[in-house]
């Protein structure tokens, strides 16, 4: 019964067995799992190979919320979202188009989150059809019929059945009879499957080795005989090598070649993953990952570390970020370099520890009392994940301030391959400085221009002083003065406007005019371009801005702003909506972005924002984008790109 | 210029560090505030240690007390309320040359900085700390501290505090890595140099109380152990205390205390009625957190570049050979802008695939 359940719903107009594979631009894929069962390892390497194959790759991870969710459960779907294109891909995209279940309740769980295509492709596990709970059976062909009946293109896969010809133990080897399956769909070459199993299981010894490459071997046969499916996705042109790796990752490694020498963080979603490889190669490398007892400590060990040696850094999320505004408050007041990464999530409070938001920008800027200058970065991608922290430790040391870093959740665990980075000595921070002070400078030598002065690490003879959190004066003396304390916020202020002279404008994505711009920032970046790109092909005037210095913002952006009739901001951080009842001009709550314009350039800046927890897809933005240029009168639609009706 | 003063006199009576070169600004404190007399034996200290001043930082937190650093020349790092700990330890980790010590008081380190004083014990870094305890908040005006008896009147305890004290002495005691514990009191300054002088000298966290007077707030507060020392019990040892005859012709209340002994140290410091003064517990065996993390390596450019590499090479992925094999003979850099998805239309009728190149671009 289940071999002849297996074989696809003939007549459909798919290509067939032996016939050319159908070209795609791209495909979004996903292989989900009760947790344990394999799929994320499943995923990656198809996205591995992906990537080797030339492909723009970008994957997501799917994680239930628990470690140990029941077993066949909605909510316990594990695995990963893979979208391959043959362009340089930017985000993950926008509903599913093919997915692989291990079991129908894990399907469910994305179909219910409107993960998956509508009448999309659908490859099921079939063992459960013939399950002895009967309860199992029934559910199981309940859902598969119904999905078919819904228009679902669904296949079964006797994965169990065709593992335990080549193993004993299926559980454990289904992931790569799926992976060969899927090198088959989409014309991967077997071979770098292959080696990538080596690279996986290689330490495992060579039996593990050979089950697995039988495994996949299997799993891509079984796929030519009985699926009447086979695309290929041509390569993005991408021929340099590639770092595969996630946000988080990034972080770390980016940390290493800063040249920073000590982490100090407190366990926090999502954030860790960053500390936990960290932990692993910091060492090698002369550095040090300080696990404190909590986040304040975190934040005061890394001062104290920086202080007395080179810029240290803090890694954590929302609730601990709260936690350490007094402290970033002491580094900005105290002019110690401090480079702290916010990797953001839901919030307020708890809030949605495991799921993607931008709500932290107006805290970062302007979390700490008192008038505490500092630089504020966003990464937009996981390449940024990396280069963003070289720079925020050359700008920390630089200017004497905290730089605050943002990522998010989305790019925490989202991974896209980058060109591999060529190491630069001036990446490094430089040893520290024991020479002795000259005389008659001062610990705080204002420079009356920049505010800018020199950092007496202890150790330097001559330079003794006390450093203090209390308003002090260029001898670090405490402040019994107006004056003096005017003095001091002045100069740390002017730091900023040195530091704001040195950036350049960032290029506007699309023509410089028009009616429409989008602003954003962070991991948006992608879905934003994405979704202009789109509209432009139908010849709206779209264009994009993406800040990665929200914090002292450059200059020229309130021109390019002036450009458009219509500004907005696009962000996952809430703003209000018009259409509510009470909801006026007057009361608006702006998104952060929004504010931050608003403020400065006394433009109109109007504002759109989901906050679900998922990274956003570029297909709610366009809709967004859609409903907003309806609303401006006379556009300049260019008539070549107008499709006629 | 004087004959008698050659060079290397010159050079070795300027390594020579005196009292007064470690003074900095003048106190702040009220006139008969026991900080005057820690102050006094920690210049003592540093003078006798000969410290070199460059090297020697002084990390506080906030209150009377903390605004210690300021009064030395010294380097000095007068932080947040509570948060001198971990401050002083991010210090220690990445510079084990340096002296360092940790001038906090009760409110400081047993109130807002609880969390970090149970931990810093654990971490066994070898840091020198010195919490004055005069059992009120001072520099606040007068709100009762954890460490103020039950009964004690003060502006957020009018008819007295509710609670009965917290004994930072027992809790010190009872956490894991504890290595170093003693008690000292302002006026007595003899045995205060000596136990700060042993607390320098132990390697890892020297956690030492020194009951202070506070002649605003509390005048009269320890007037009973000032008027009977007969309610203090020195712990004298060949490896702890050492009472010459004057101090013991006063202080007779005696006992024989080996600091190895923790479960008498417990017992001795939660004593109701007696003060004991003295080394309550040492164990010079405890590892230290700065040794435990100590770099193996000397950080180089060129060992950064090398885990880099070894790094790199895990995450890498090469392009196969056919991946090139694009339309065009040389394919362009990777663009930022993307095509759309695939026109894979929703809805529940038969799904359409188009092929690429009928899909905008």
């Amino acid at each position: 019964m289940v071999s002849n359940e297996t074989s696809a719903p003939g007549g459909r107009g798919w290509p067939t067995n032996g016939k050319p594979a159908l070209e795609l631009k791209e495909h979004v894929v996903e292989v989900i799992s009760d947790s344990g069962e394999g799929a994320q390892k499943c995923a990656q390497s198809f996205a591995a190979v992906a990537a080797k194959m030339g492909n723009g790759v970008w994957t997501v991870e799917i994680i239930p919320a628990e470690i140990q969710p029941p077993a066949r459960s909605m909510a316990g779907a594990s695995g990963n979202r893979i979208r391959v294109g043959s362009f340089y891909v930017t985000n993950g995209g926008d509903q599913a188009d093919l997915v692989v279940a291990f079991n129908e309740q894990v399907l469910l769980g994305r179909l219910q989150a409107a993960e998956i295509k509508p009448g999309g492709i659908i490859l099921l596990e079939s063992k459960w059809a013939t399950d002895p709970d009967a309860q199992i059976a029934h559910t199981y062909c309940e859902v598969r019929d119904r999905l078919r009946s819904e228009g679902y293109c669904l296949y079964e896969v006797p994965m169990e059945t065709e593992c335990l010809k080549c193993v004993s133990d299926a559980r454990r080897g289904k992931n790569m009879f799926v992976l060969g399956l899927l090198n088959s769909l989409y014309s991967q070459d077997l071979d770098i499957s292959q080696q990538q199993i080596v690279q996986t299981f290689g330490k495992k010894g060579a039996k593990v080795v050979q089950a697995n490459r039988k495994l996949l071997e299997a799993g891509y046969q079984w796929a030519e005989a009985n699926l009447d499916l086979k695309f290929r996705i041509p390569p993005a042109g991408i021929t340099e090598p590639q770092i595969v790796v996630n946000g988080n990752t990034a972080l770390a490694l980016g940390i290493i070649a800063s040249g920073m020498e000590v982490c100090a963080m407190y366990p926090i979603t999502p954030a860790t993953s960053a500390s936990h490889y960290l932990s692993d190669v910091f060492e090698k490398a002369g550095g040090v990952v300080h696990q404190a007892e909590d986040e304040i400590a975190a934040c005061c060990f890394a001062i104290g570390a920086s202080y007395a040696g080179k810029c240290a850094v803090t890694i954590t999320s929302g609730p601990g970020y709260s936690l350490k505004q007094e402290a970033i408050g002491l580094a900005a007041m105290g002019e110690i370099p401090l480079v702290v990464v916010n990797v953001q999530r839901g919030g307020p409070s708890t809030g949605q520890p495991t799921k993607m938001e931008q709500g932290d920008l107006l805290a970062a800027c302007f979390g700490t009392h008192g008038d505490a200058p500092k630089v504020v970065m966003a990464a937009a991608c996981i390449e940024d994940c990396f280069y963003s922290m070289i720079a925020a430790r050359k700008i920390a040391e630089t200017y004497r301030l905290p730089v605050i870093v943002l990522t998010d959740a989305n790019l925490a665990t989202a991974q896209q391959p980058f060109v591999r980075p060529k190491f630069q000595k001036e990446w490094v921070a430089p040893p520290i400085d024991q020479s002795p002070v000259p005389p008659g400078v001062r610990p705080y030598e204002w420079e009356a221009r920049t505010g800018l002065s020199e950092r007496f690490i202890p150790g330097r003879p001559g330079g003794i002083h006390t450093l203090t959190g209390l308003a002090h004066d260029r001898q670090s003396r405490v402040a019994y003065d107006p004056e003096v304390n005017q003095e001091g916020i002045h100069h740390r202020s002017l730091k900023l406007a040195a530091f704001q002279q040195t950036l350049k404008p960032p290029g506007v994505h699309g023509e410089d005019e028009g009616d429409l711009l989008v602003v954003g920032w962070g991991s948006t970046r992608g879905a934003i371009e994405e979704a202009v790109d789109r509209l432009r092909a139908e010849g709206e005037a779209v264009s994009a801005l993406h800040l990665t210095f929200l914090w002292p913002m450059p200059s020229g952006l309130q021109e390019i702003l002036r450009r458009f009739r219509k500004v907005l901001a696009v962000e996952a951080s809430w703003c209000d909506r018009l259409e509510d009842d009470l909801v006026t001009e007057d009361n608006r709550r702006y998104s952060n972005l929004a504010w931050l314009l608003r403020a400065r350039y006394l433009v109109d800046v109007d504002c759109w924002s989901e906050v679900k927890g998922q990274p956003i897809k570029p297909g709610s933005i366009e809709a967004a984008l859609r409903s907003r240029l309806a609303g401006i009168p006379h556009r300049s639609l260019d008539p070549a790109l107008t499709p006629s009706i | 210029m004087n004959p008698f003063l050659d060079e290397r006199w010159l050079a070795a009576h300027d390594e020579y560090h005196r009292l007064e070169d470690y003074q900095g600004s003048t106190p702040r404190w009220c006139s008969g505030c026991g900080d005057h007399t820690i102050l006094t034996a920690l210049l003592r200290l540093c003078r006798d240690e000969q410290l070199p001043p460059e090297k020697t930082v002084f990390v506080s937190g906030i209150g009377c007390s903390s605004r210690f650093p300021h009064y030395l020349k010294t380097y000095g790092f007068h932080s947040l309320h509570g948060r001198a700990l971990p401050v002083a330890e991010g210090i220690k980790l990445r510079r084990p040359d340096l002296h360092v010590f940790v001038t906090t008081g009760d409110g400081d380190c047993c109130s807002i900085g609880t969390a970090h004083w149970i931990h810093a014990i654990r971490y066994n870094m070898n840091l020198t700390v010195i919490m004055h305890d005069n059992h009120i908040y001072g520099l606040t005006k007068m709100q009762a501290s954890p460490t103020s008896p039950r009964g004690l009147k003060s502006n957020t305890s009018p008819r007295g505090a509710y609670l009965d004290a917290l004994n930072p002495l027992t809790t010190t005691l009872g956490v894991a890595n504890v290595s170093f514990v003693a008690q000292a009191a302002d006026w007595i300054p003899e045995v205060l140099h000596q136990l700060l002088s042993a607390a320098y000298r132990h390697r890892g966290f020297s956690f030492i109380r020194v009951l202070q007077r506070c002649p605003n707030y509390l005048p009269t507060h320890f007037d009973a152990w000032l008027q009977d020392p007969n309610r203090i019990l020195l712990l004298t040892h060949s490896q702890g205390l050492q009472a010459d005859a004057a101090l013991a012709r006063i202080y007779r209340n005696q006992c024989e205390h080996d600091p190895a002994d923790l479960n008498r140290a417990r017992e001795l410091s939660s004593h109701p009625e007696l003060m004991p003064i003295g080394i309550l517990y040492r164990n010079e065996q405890v590892p230290c957190y700065e040794d435990v993390r100590r770099r193996t390596q000397t950080f180089t450019p060129e060992m950064i570049a090398r885990v880099l590499d070894e790094e790199f090479d895990q995450f890498t992925v090469e392009p196969w050979v056919g991946a090139a094999t694009v339309a065009e003979p040389n394919p362009p850099a990777p663009a930022r802008a993307t095509s759309p998805s695939l026109n894979l239309e929703a809805g529940p009728a038969q799904p359409r695939l188009e092929p690429a190149s009928e899909a905008r671009s």
